[in-house]
């Protein structure tokens, strides 16, 4: 759509298009790891360059055997709703099972939205030649070894590593 | 709204260079936009562009893991086909309005 706003900010100053974005997911939420994964398939969508970086609890996202298991948090998520908008009461969240509920109710809307499950979302991301990684210290950390990840996990790298593919012009690095 | 003389047709346009109607189409028209882009048409390009023009018709929102799932042709293929903007350039070329899906 023709934005007048965005328009007039470019013909102020000439805008060059965005060429690579690097993002870095830390958490391991169905929210946070799919705002990773819509953000860096929307980026190959476009022609931008994608790298992507995950790191403590994000790397759920890429662990063979917690990709297909993220949940939403449903304690302290003063967000959270039931269908109709009444406010979802925090001790309602306690109880066995209503987190699994809450989170295979939102992967249902998500599907409906044409949205994939984690796995094929990196298919679709690698396909459009994005780049996964996992970090060295958090997989240290938790113990995870190259085979106990996705085999769209290019390597194992260290912060430097990934500052290091940051470069060039207008790469922009983006913490989700 | 603009028009634009593409293939010796005039045909409405969006500011982005998107037919606005859909009926004006031609395969000599998604030739000349493809050449815009830098693409040469296969039959290849023409299966997904058929396929998105039906998909459109039905109302669908368009995603390439539709397209992915096709049958025609898998996302790295259509990445292949439509380098730099799959969603995006295919349906400029296959004459029907910009997408608005974020997948």
């Amino acid at each position: 759509m023709f934005n007048p706003l965005i328009q007039n900010k470019m013909n102020q100053k000439e805008e060059k298009p965005l060429k690579k974005v690097c993002i870095i997911c830390a958490k391991g939420s169905i929210e946070d790891v799919y705002a990773t994964l819509v953000m860096a398939n929307g980026a190959v969508m476009e022609g931008i360059e994608a790298k992507v970086f995950f790191t403590f609890f994000g790397l759920d996202a890429i662990t063979k055997k917690q990709m297909k298991k993220l949940h939403t948090g449903v304690v302290g998520n003063p967000a959270m709703r039931m269908p109709g908008g009444i406010p979802f009461p925090t001790l309602l969240g306690i109880i066995p099972g209503v987190e699994a509920g809450v989170s295979a109710m939102m992967k249902k809307q998500m599907e409906n939205l044409d949205i994939p499950p984690v796995d094929e979302f990196l298919d679709m991301i690698t396909a459009g030649g994005g780049e996964i990684y996992a970090c060295k210290l958090a997989t240290d950390m938790f113990k995870l070894k190259k085979e106990d990840l996705s085999e769209h996990v290019i390597d194992i790298i260290t912060v430097g590593d990934f500052y290091a593919m940051a470069g060039g012009e207008n790469t922009q690095i983006i913490f989700t | 709204m603009a028009t634009k003389n593409i293939a010796g047709v005039s045909v409405n346009v969006d500011d982005e260079g998107y037919l606005t109607d859909p009926s004006q189409w031609t395969r000599e028209i998604a030739t000349e936009i493809a050449k815009e882009e830098n693409i040469e048409l296969t039959d290849k390009h023409f299966e997904v562009l058929e396929f998105l023009r039906k998909e459109f018709e039905t109302g669908a929102q368009l995603t390439i893991r539709k397209v992915g799932k096709s049958g025609i042709i898998d996302i790295k293929g259509l990445y292949d086909l439509f380098p730099g903007g799959p969603l995006k350039k295919s349906s400029r070329i296959a004459g029907i309005p910009k997408p608005t899906s974020c997948v």
